[in-house]
């Protein structure tokens, strides 16, 4: 494989195949890599209606597309390829990545996108694809007639909670606080569904069963009431969180560890630029990352031309 | 029909034939959906470096699925798509339920089956 390019994108979402796509059309020789799945999150979306200019479709569709699109002007792109070094402080920026080696270019956008979030407790690996899950429309129909909980606060909480009632006998929502984050419309939905039950401001101790799921313990966050939730599945929706953990020196990250940028997307690390999900910003929709992909790729081209020897 | 690069499992002759002809199996038994594209992906990135395992898909809501994949013990409890079930000389090695790393996957490949597929040195042919 080739190993110097001009540009070097770290991830694959829709920021990165973005970017793969203005840097490639720019003939600028470029790398795309991901430590996952080509699309990122939006393959976690069943239906996108709202992409302007496509009807509505699945979110692995429009990745494909962007895939075709990028590879079509002559992008490379790598999938399931551990990142194992970085190197972006000189002018030669160095990705070590697992299988390939070291390859260099003068330019990097880091696309590196969201997580979900867990909870982080041993007992919720024990019950993975065993009770938990992370994907009602996935797993949803595992769960009829039987009683569940969602955990989470938030709109993908409580639209989830409402559209689980297909199946489900009951849904508890469980949440951390003794209100919602979610949108009044969503907050509305769930409450006139009397499926729905509500425990609050609990935190989750653990989970509990043999061979699959058979209850959730919590505990009151003020009193420290303990209390056994009998339920065979517990769906997880408590958010993402920017996927930044190795970039922690390489570049500046606000606490939250998301990348800071100027407007053109612009990093503290000349050659470096940031795109999607993974920087500092308020809204996380696939067009906004489609858009942050392409600033970032025009603002490599214009530092990869005006630092051309 | 799934819409993958991989070799699909259509009939319960095809699954009984490539367990009981190849050494190394994995089979992932799913939809095409979030938590299953991922496994397929990994799927496909290691079929051209781990050549001495057979990796199949199967599509869960069809019949082969019910009669073979879904039947066996070794998935009794599970209720996250993907099932995927690794098979060693015709016999279930280790199943998993849920979405699987590209690192969960290889190291059940080389635990399982005795392969360097997680190394980095894994056959290239």
């Amino acid at each position: 494989m080739q190993t110097d390019y001009d540009a070097i994108v770290l991830g694959a979402g829709p920021a990165g195949l973005t970017a793969g796509i203005y840097l490639s059309r720019a003939r600028a020789k470029t790398l795309i890599v991901d430590t996952g799945t080509v699309g990122g999150q939006m393959i976690l979306s069943w239906a996108v209606a709202n992409y302007p200019g496509v009807p509505e479709t699945q979110g692995r569709r429009i990745a494909k597309t962007m895939r075709d699109q990028a590879e079509s002007f002559g992008c490379t792109i790598l999938s399931n390829s551990d990142v194992l070094n970085l190197d972006l402080a000189g002018p030669v920026k160095k990705v070590t990545v697992e299988d390939e080696g070291t390859v260099t270019a003068r330019a990097v956008i880091i696309a590196t996108g969201g997580v979900p979030r867990t909870l982080g407790i041993p007992s919720e690996t024990q019950f993975k694809g065993r009770g938990i899950s992370y994907c009602a429309t996935c797993d949803g129909d595992f769960f009829t007639d039987q009683d569940i909980a969602v955990i989470g606060g938030g709109n993908s909480a409580l639209e989830e909670a409402v559209s689980l009632t297909k199946y489900a006998s009951s849904v508890t929502i469980v949440h951390e606080f003794d209100h919602f984050q979610a949108q009044p419309w969503a907050v509305e939905e769930a409450k006139k569904n009397p499926k729905i039950r509500y425990l609050m401001e609990q935190d989750i101790q653990g989970f509990e069963g043999g061979e699959h799921l058979e209850q959730l313990v919590v505990s009151h966050k003020r009193t420290g009431e303990v209390t056994k939730v009998p339920v065979t599945g517990c769906f997880i929706f408590i958010g993402y969180q920017p996927n930044t953990t190795e970039l922690k020196g390489v570049v500046d990250l606000n606490e939250r560890g998301e990348i800071i940028t100027d407007g053109d997307l612009r990093t503290n690390v000349p050659g470096v630029f940031a795109a999607g999900d993974a920087r500092v910003k308020r809204y996380r929709q696939i067009t906004t990352a489609v858009a942050d992909g392409t600033i970032a790729a025009l603002s490599a081209v214009d530092y990869l031309t005006s630092t051309a020897d | 029909m799934l819409d993958t690069n991989l070799t699909h499992i259509n009939t319960t002759d095809e699954f009984q034939e490539v367990t009981s002809q190849n050494e190394n199996v994995m089979v992932c038994c799913g939809r095409m959906g979030p938590m299953c594209l991922p496994v397929y992906d990994v799927m496909e990135n290691l079929e051209g470096k781990c050549s001495d395992v057979k990796f199949l898909d199967m599509d869960f809501d069809s019949s082969v699925a019910m009669d073979t994949i879904r039947r066996l013990p070794e998935v009794r409890g599970f209720n996250g798509l993907p099932f995927t079930v690794y098979f060693k000389k015709g016999k279930v090695a280790r199943a998993t339920s849920s979405i699987q790393s590209k690192k969960d996957v290889t190291s059940i490949l080389d635990s399982e089956f005795g392969l360097s597929c997680g190394s980095g040195q894994a056959d290239a042919r």
